[in-house]
C-alpha cells in the first residue's frame, strides 16, 4: 500500500463494508452511492440519489428507530456541508448506534469537480465536535480503514469520521435507482435481519 | 382528561390523540408557537421520541429514516418551514414514504407581518406542487375528522398529507404584551 498516495475512494469503502453483517448502510447521492454500490450491492443499502443535504437525517431517523442497530451513513462533503446544520440535530439526540463517514474529496464530482468549502480548509471534525459527537476525527490513509471499519461496528456514537480522499474520477456503479424498490426492499431485509 | 378544555382550544389534543392512535414513535419540529401544546404533548409521552431541528428539511430525512426503521413520524411547521422542504419532499414522493405534516398558518387571516404573506399565500400551493393531499381545517370542531383521515392516508396508503391550521383557527399573533 502506497501511504503517501491520496486515499482511493473505492478501497477505502470496500473495506469499511467487508464483513458487514447486519449494518444498514445510507449512502449520499452521487459518488458515494456508487462507492457503496460498488461495495457490493446489499439489501441494506438505502441509495439517495437526490434529496442532497438529508443523508445525515435519515441515518438519524433510521438509528432512532432502530437503537440496538449499527447505523453507518456514508457522503460526500457536499452533501455533509448542504446538511450540516443536521449535525447540530443529532449532536442534541446522542444516538450511540450512529456513524458518519465523509468520503471527502473536496470537490462537487458529478457538477465538474469545482472546490467545495473544505477545500479552502472548512473543517468537518471541528463541527461534529462542536456538535457534541462523542467520536470525530479525520483520516487520510488506507490503513485506517480497519479501525474505521470496527469504528462503525463498535462505536461509541455519534460519530463522525471525514476520508480524505483522492479527487481521481472513478467509473459509475450503478446500483437500483427506483426509489421505491430501495425502500421495500431495505424494510423487507431488515426485518429478516 | 381534557373533556373541561373547550373545543377550541383543545384541538391540539385531538391532534394528539391521532398521534398515539396510529403510533407514531418521531416528531420532528421547529419550535412554532400554534404547535407549542402539541409538542408539550409528544414530548411528555415516552413512546415519542422528539427531534428539535435546526430547519425543517431535516425533518423530511427524519421521516424516511423512521420509516426505514419500522417506526411512523410527523412533522410539525410553521408554513414558512413548507417553503424549506421542497426539493427534500421529492424523497417521500420518490420511494413512497407516508408523511404527516402538520402545518400552522401564517400570512394570511389577521396577520400583522407582511413578511410571512408571500410564503403563507403560496404554501398549499407549493404542498400540492410536491404531490402533497392538502386539507385546510378552519374551525376546531373538524381537527378530529381531518386529522384522523390524514394519518389513515398517509400510513395505510404511504401517502404524503399535509393538514394546514389555519390562523383564523390558531389565532393570528399577537404583537402587543
Amino acid at each position: 500500500m502506497q501511504s503517501n498516495a491520496m486515499m482511493d475512494r473505492r478501497d477505502f469503502v470496500r473495506q469499511l463494508l467487508a464483513d458487514r453483517g447486519d449494518l444498514a448502510v445510507v449512502s449520499g447521492l452521487g459518488s458515494a452511492t456508487y462507492d457503496v454500490a460498488a461495495a457490493g450491492d446489499h439489501p441494506l443499502n438505502f441509495y439517495l440519489w437526490g434529496a442532497m443535504g438529508g443523508t445525515a437525517m435519515i441515518g438519524l431517523g433510521l438509528a432512532l428507530a432502530q437503537p440496538h442497530r449499527r447505523v453507518a451513513v456514508i457522503t460526500g462533503d457536499g452533501d455533509m456541508l448542504m446538511g450540516m446544520g443536521s449535525l447540530a440535530t443529532i449532536g442534541v439526540k446522542q444516538p450511540k448506534n450512529l456513524a458518519i463517514v465523509v468520503l471527502d474529496n473536496a470537490r462537487y464530482g458529478e457538477t465538474g469537480m469545482q472546490p467545495s468549502a473544505t477545500d479552502k480548509g472548512i473543517d468537518l471534525v471541528a463541527v461534529a465536535l462542536g456538535c457534541r459527537f462523542k467520536q470525530a476525527r479525520a483520516v487520510s490513509r488506507i490503513e485506517e480503514a480497519a479501525r474505521v471499519r470496527a469504528l462503525l461496528h463498535d462505536g461509541d456514537g455519534p460519530i463522525l469520521v471525514n476520508a480524505r480522499i483522492s479527487s481521481d474520477d472513478t467509473a459509475r456503479v450503478l446500483p437500483l435507482r427506483d426509489g421505491h424498490a430501495i425502500r421495500q426492499r431495505f424494510i423487507e431485509a431488515l426485518n429478516c435481519a | 382528561m381534557h373533556s373541561s378544555i373547550p373545543v377550541e382550544i383543545s384541538w391540539p389534543d385531538k391532534i394528539f390523540a391521532h398521534f398515539q392512535r396510529v403510533g407514531i414513535g418521531q416528531i420532528g419540529y421547529v419550535p412554532d408557537a400554534g404547535h407549542s401544546r402539541l409538542i408539550a404533548l409528544c414530548q411528555d409521552d415516552p413512546k415519542i421520541i422528539d427531534v428539535v431541528l435546526t430547519t425543517e428539511e431535516e425533518g423530511v430525512g427524519l421521516v424516511a429514516g423512521a420509516a426505514l426503521g419500522g417506526r411512523r413520524a410527523a412533522l410539525l411547521m410553521q408554513s414558512s418551514g413548507v417553503g424549506n422542504c421542497v426539493n427534500m419532499f421529492s424523497l417521500l414522493r420518490n420511494c413512497g414514504f407516508g408523511c404527516v405534516v402538520i402545518v400552522t398558518m401564517r400570512g394570511e387571516f389577521g396577520e400583522f407581518n407582511p413578511w410571512q404573506v408571500p410564503m403563507g399565500t403560496i404554501t398549499e400551493d407549493v404542498l400540492r406542487l410536491c404531490g402533497f393531499l392538502t386539507y385546510r381545517i378552519e374551525s376546531a370542531d373538524l381537527v378530529d375528522e381531518t386529522v384522523g383521515a390524514g394519518c389513515d392516508m398517509a400510513f395505510n396508503g404511504g401517502l404524503q398529507v399535509a393538514i394546514l391550521l389555519s390562523q383564523r383557527l390558531i389565532g393570528a399573533k399577537q404583537w402587543t404584551r
